[in-house]
């Protein structure tokens, strides 16, 4: 360990307590990645603080020392948002998962971050609320993380992402000031700035959210299809109908496998493809647009609908869906995630291209999505142990990207750019366009030591002129700091 | 408020899926179930952190390390050449292998296998502090052996009845000599008469419909004889023949969980001799019944009896399972009372028993069965864990009792004399007068028409009024 971190680990221990900090080499790598592996650096220092004054007091001890760090919650997230520095300090908030306050007349509830996500429906559920955002990995994802990925989940569709569910932030900035960002005082909106910034701005102490009402009825439907292209064909249906289900989510046959496998969900054999829609709201608009959507999946080449009786039969339907990224596990020892964005109208083309790419390359590719958006959940599946095959993954994962882009979607939907996708920046955006967010990001943090490293491409300096670069950087050699 | 809890619940509002699969059917996976495959079995978690929320140490203090994807990248650590540190070695004792996380693990991560894979190379390999030892030599040599048990009841009882116990409580003595010691002392439950049952109870009501081995365990037998005797009867009067060998012993379960291999094998063999004249083995503790599932995989290498311990595996059965699969003969008389149903570990995630006792519970007129919240994470008991691991037992053992207490039951019922011990000592500590009872025991009240106030007025399962 470094004299400096040396020096942080003693000063922690002192304000956190000594069970609060590791030091001890074997404990800091099981912190060596989050739900992304294939990126992995052992963290420096590990710090476990309890609240809001502590965080503040570590960031302020980092930025006086000019130590890099980088914040962390449950570590499910999938694009290495929380991938440590090894000459810096993790800062796991998953000790602080107070639920502060409920506030049912004026539906919202103040959490911690390391609040895991279905434990704020779970407290307020009794009151007939619920909170919207549902990442797949809602069990055990901290809303913490999700606000700084602006995670969506599968109901984004009609609901939107966390963004849409955040009122109000208290935030350590990176000089170690704590500050409270709201969404509805005059001025620049600096929370729709700080939510969805992969924790670049600061770390998130305090989480206002909205708490939305339980509707007063769910209506879920399992339709089987003979391919792909007939279940893009029924989404399109649907949406265009003017029909906005709480949730559109596909899954083809190899995703259908993998479920299968893992939990034996019982989709209909021999589909090529399965949708699920579920509708929400009052009863009789759900009904009436039940009746419809039914229809259209027929209309499209449905050969089997099953509509859930029952929580139980629901819970069902979504178990298989819920599980899949982890349940590829089953089929492939080893797999990227992979998330892109393209227009939903798109959907049969790119898919047929990701078809092609993958009978050409070998590599075998799952896909999930959340159809009514155009979210991209491509799982490319190889064998860690085969010499050469990593790469290749690695290859088509990136061609699938290209993809999303050609046909004027993103590279991400949901999962963020942390340290994976931050390659992948460039071909989706400017120069001037990765300044003027470079600009931002140096507004808040002009050390630069507030998860460097994650979402752009190349570290700058602040204050460092944006435009046309000549010659060599004038950071060279300092890179290693930011 | 009761019309919005009426409400469905949106799904997004709704608990993740479980797989609800027992640890011990991985009959589909391929067989580098084989403990020289430690490396692919460890190759199957893919980091996603489902496992996270159930796993009980990492409910108490959110460290990655103790957590089950934490501790399976320990164990990648030591096999990639890290040595077993002290440290890790740690962390692996603080695993009480309730299993949870087998269940919620998406991937089928086999941790069951790793973490008694990995135990049993601590047991080899780590050299113990000379304290540690003792202790742990002392409860591997007395709880395994019922006679032992047996033995300590004259002593226990005068201790408990002459006001010695209060006034070693008071003077914390225990606690300073050893913390192990303390727990052990708070866990014995109060001690009645214990009957002996006859090698063959018979079936009554009519004819005869099984005949059933009956295993009466260790601690079952000595410290809770009432739900031996609950058992046997509430068998007979549903139209079974009740086989209770007498050469039967430990089945092994505490060695097994605590990488004690050898000793769990030579307990094993034992157990599938006495019990190879019978068709059915009912076993009334969940952790003997989740054992005795596993001697399959236990004696898989050894030729002479690797056929015969899969029989006894093939025909092991918890007392809810087979009562369900049998289905009801006997009338079921009001038992007007309201119960929490407590999950044993090694009954729902290792033999994937919730919904028999919940069904042989509701079944009963007039009883109202409560769930009780987190049912999936343990009550901190595991085996020996409470003895081992006292302080994080307690921590553990004080939330289920918490939670117990929120249902507002009059009963709590478990189906395993561990966890029936350490939930009532909680419960104790908390000054909650919530009585607590075993399946059979509930199930032995309704056919036998005795008042609920039987089973309301005690402090323990088979214990005296307390």
């Amino acid at each position: 360990m470094s004299e400096v971190l040396a020096r942080l680990a003693e000063r922690f221990a002192r304000l956190l307590g000594p069970d609060s900090v590791i030091t001890d080499p074997v404990r800091l790598r099981t912190y060596e990645c989050d739900g992304l592996t294939n990126h992995r650096a052992s963290p420096g220092l590990v710090v476990l603080p309890d609240t809001a004054e502590q965080i503040a007091e570590i960031v302020r001890a980092c930025a006086a020392e000019g130590v890099p760090y980088v914040a962390r919650g449950s570590g499910t997230g999938l694009s290495g948002g929380a991938l440590p520095r090894t000459d810096g300090v993790l800062v796991v908030t998953a000790r602080m998962r107070r639920v502060l306050d409920i506030d049912i007349p004026n539906r919202r509830a103040v959490v911690e971050p390391g609040v895991i996500n279905l434990d704020v429906t779970r407290a307020v559920r009794p009151y007939g609320y619920y909170f919207a955002p549902d990442p797949s990995s809602q069990q055990i994802c901290s809303v913490g993380g999700n606000v700084a990925e602006n995670s969506g989940g599968a109901h984004c569709l009609k609901y939107g992402f966390t963004a849409h569910h955040v009122l109000a932030c208290e935030v350590v900035t990176p000089d170690g000031e704590l500050v409270e960002l709201t969404a509805d005082g005059p001025g620049y909106d600096l929370l729709g700035v700080f939510v969805g910034a992969e924790g670049t701005l600061g770390i998130a102490t305090k989480i206002t959210v909205r708490l939305t009402r339980v509707p007063e009825t769910v209506q879920t439907l399992l339709a089987a299809f003979g391919s792909i292209e007939a279940g893009g064909t029924a989404v399109s249906e649907i949406i265009g109908a003017g029909v906005v289900p709480a949730a559109i989510e596909m899954m083809d046959a190899l995703s259908i496998e993998a479920a299968e496998a893992a939990v034996r969900c019982e989709y209909p054999p021999g589909a090529g493809a399965v949708l699920i829609v579920e509708l929400d709201g009052p009863r009789a608009e759900v009904g009436a647009q039940f009746a419809e959507v039914e229809r259209l999946c027929r209309d499209a080449g449905a050969f089997e609908v099953r509509i859930a009786a029952d929580d139980a039969e629901r819970a069902l339907i979504w178990k298989g869906r819920k599980s899949a990224f982890a349940a590829v596990g089953r089929i492939s020892p080893a797999y990227l995630v992979q998330d892109g964005v393209i227009p939903r109208t798109s959907l049969p083309g790119v898919l047929a291209s990701i078809d092609r790419l993958s009978a050409e390359s070998g590599v075998r590719v799952a896909n999930v999505f959340h159809a009514g958006d155009g979210n991209l959940h491509p799982l490319v599946l190889f064998d860690d142990a085969e010499p050469g095959a990593a790469e290749r993954a690695e290859e088509v994962s990136g061609r699938i990207l290209d993809l999303c882009i050609e046909n004027g979607g993103s590279i991400t939907g949901e999962h963020g750019v942390g340290v994976d996708k931050a390659r992948y920046m460039p071909r989706m955006f400017t120069d001037t366009d990765l300044d003027t967010m470079q600009m931002v990001r140096c507004g808040f943090d002009p050390a630069g030591l507030c998860n460097p490293g994650k979402v752009f491409p190349t570290p700058r300096l602040c204050g460092e002129v944006p435009g046309v670069r000549k010659g060599p950087p004038p950071y060279e050699g300092k890179a290693e700091l930011f | 408020m009761t019309a919005q809890n009426e409400l469905p619940d949106p799904p997004h509002a709704h608990e993740p899926p479980h797989t609800h699969e027992p640890a011990h059917t991985h009959a589909d996976e391929p067989q580098h179930a084989a403990q020289g495959d430690f490396s692919r079995l460890l190759d199957d978690c893919v980091h996603c952190g489902f496992c996270l929320p159930t796993c009980p140490t990492y409910v108490l203090w959110g460290e990655e390390m103790d957590s089950p994807r934490g501790r399976i990248h320990l164990m990648r650590q030591h096999e990639e050449g890290a040595p077993l540190s002290l440290p890790m070695v740690e962390h692996f004792d603080r695993c009480l292998g309730c299993m949870a996380c087998v269940t919620s693990c998406p991937s089928g991560v086999q941790y069951d296998k790793l973490i008694e894979t990995t135990r049993a190379e601590v047991e080899r390999e780590h050299p113990r502090s000379p304290k540690e030892r003792a202790i742990r030599e002392a409860v591997f040599r007395l709880f395994p052996y019922p006679r032992r048990l047996h033995a300590l009841r004259g002593p226990l009882r005068a201790y408990q009845k002459t006001g010695l116990e209060r006034l070693v409580r008071r003077s914390g003595v225990l606690e300073r000599l050893s913390p192990s010691l303390a727990a052990m002392e708070r866990l014995a439950p109060p001690l009645g008469k214990a009957p002996r049952l006859p090698e063959r109870v018979a079936a009554r009501g009519g004819e005869r419909r099984a005949t059933v081995g009956m295993l009466t365990g260790c601690v079952q037998r000595e410290f809770f004889p009432g739900v031996n005797a609950a058992t046997a009867r509430v068998l007979a009067l549903e139209g079974c023949d009740v086989v209770i060998p007498k050469a039967q012993g430990c089945c092994g379960a505490l060695s097994l969980h605590s990488g004690r291999q050898d000793e769990a094998r030579a307990f094993a063999r034992r157990t599938v001799e006495a019990f190879e004249a019978v068709d059915v083995i009912v076993v009334n503790a969940a952790g003997c019944g989740s054992a005795m599932k596993e001697y399959e995989s236990l004696l898989a290498d050894d030729p002479a009896w690797a056929r015969r311990a899969a029989a006894l595996s093939a025909k092991t059965r918890d007392l809810a399972e087979f009562l369900v699969e049998l289905g009801p003969r006997a009338p079921r008389r009001p038992l007007p009372v309201t119960v929490a149903y407590h999950d044993a570990c090694h009954l729902s995630h290792g033999q994937g028993v919730r919904d028999q006792p919940r069904a042989l519970l509701a079944a009963i007129p007039e009883l109202t069965v409560r769930e009780i919240s987190s049912p999936d994470v343990c009550c901190g008991s595991a085996g020996t864990y409470n003895i081992f691991q006292p302080e994080a037992a307690a921590e553990l053992g004080d939330r289920k009792a918490g939670d117990v207490r929120v249902t507002e039951a009059e009963l709590l019922v478990a189906a395993n004399p561990g966890c029936s011990m350490q939930i009532a000592t909680a419960l104790g500590r908390q000054g909650a007068s919530i009585a607590v009872a075993h399946t059979a025991e509930v199930l032995d009240a309704s056919l036998r028409g005795r008042p609920a106030s039987a089973l309301r007025g005690r402090g323990g399962p088979g214990g005296r009024a307390s």
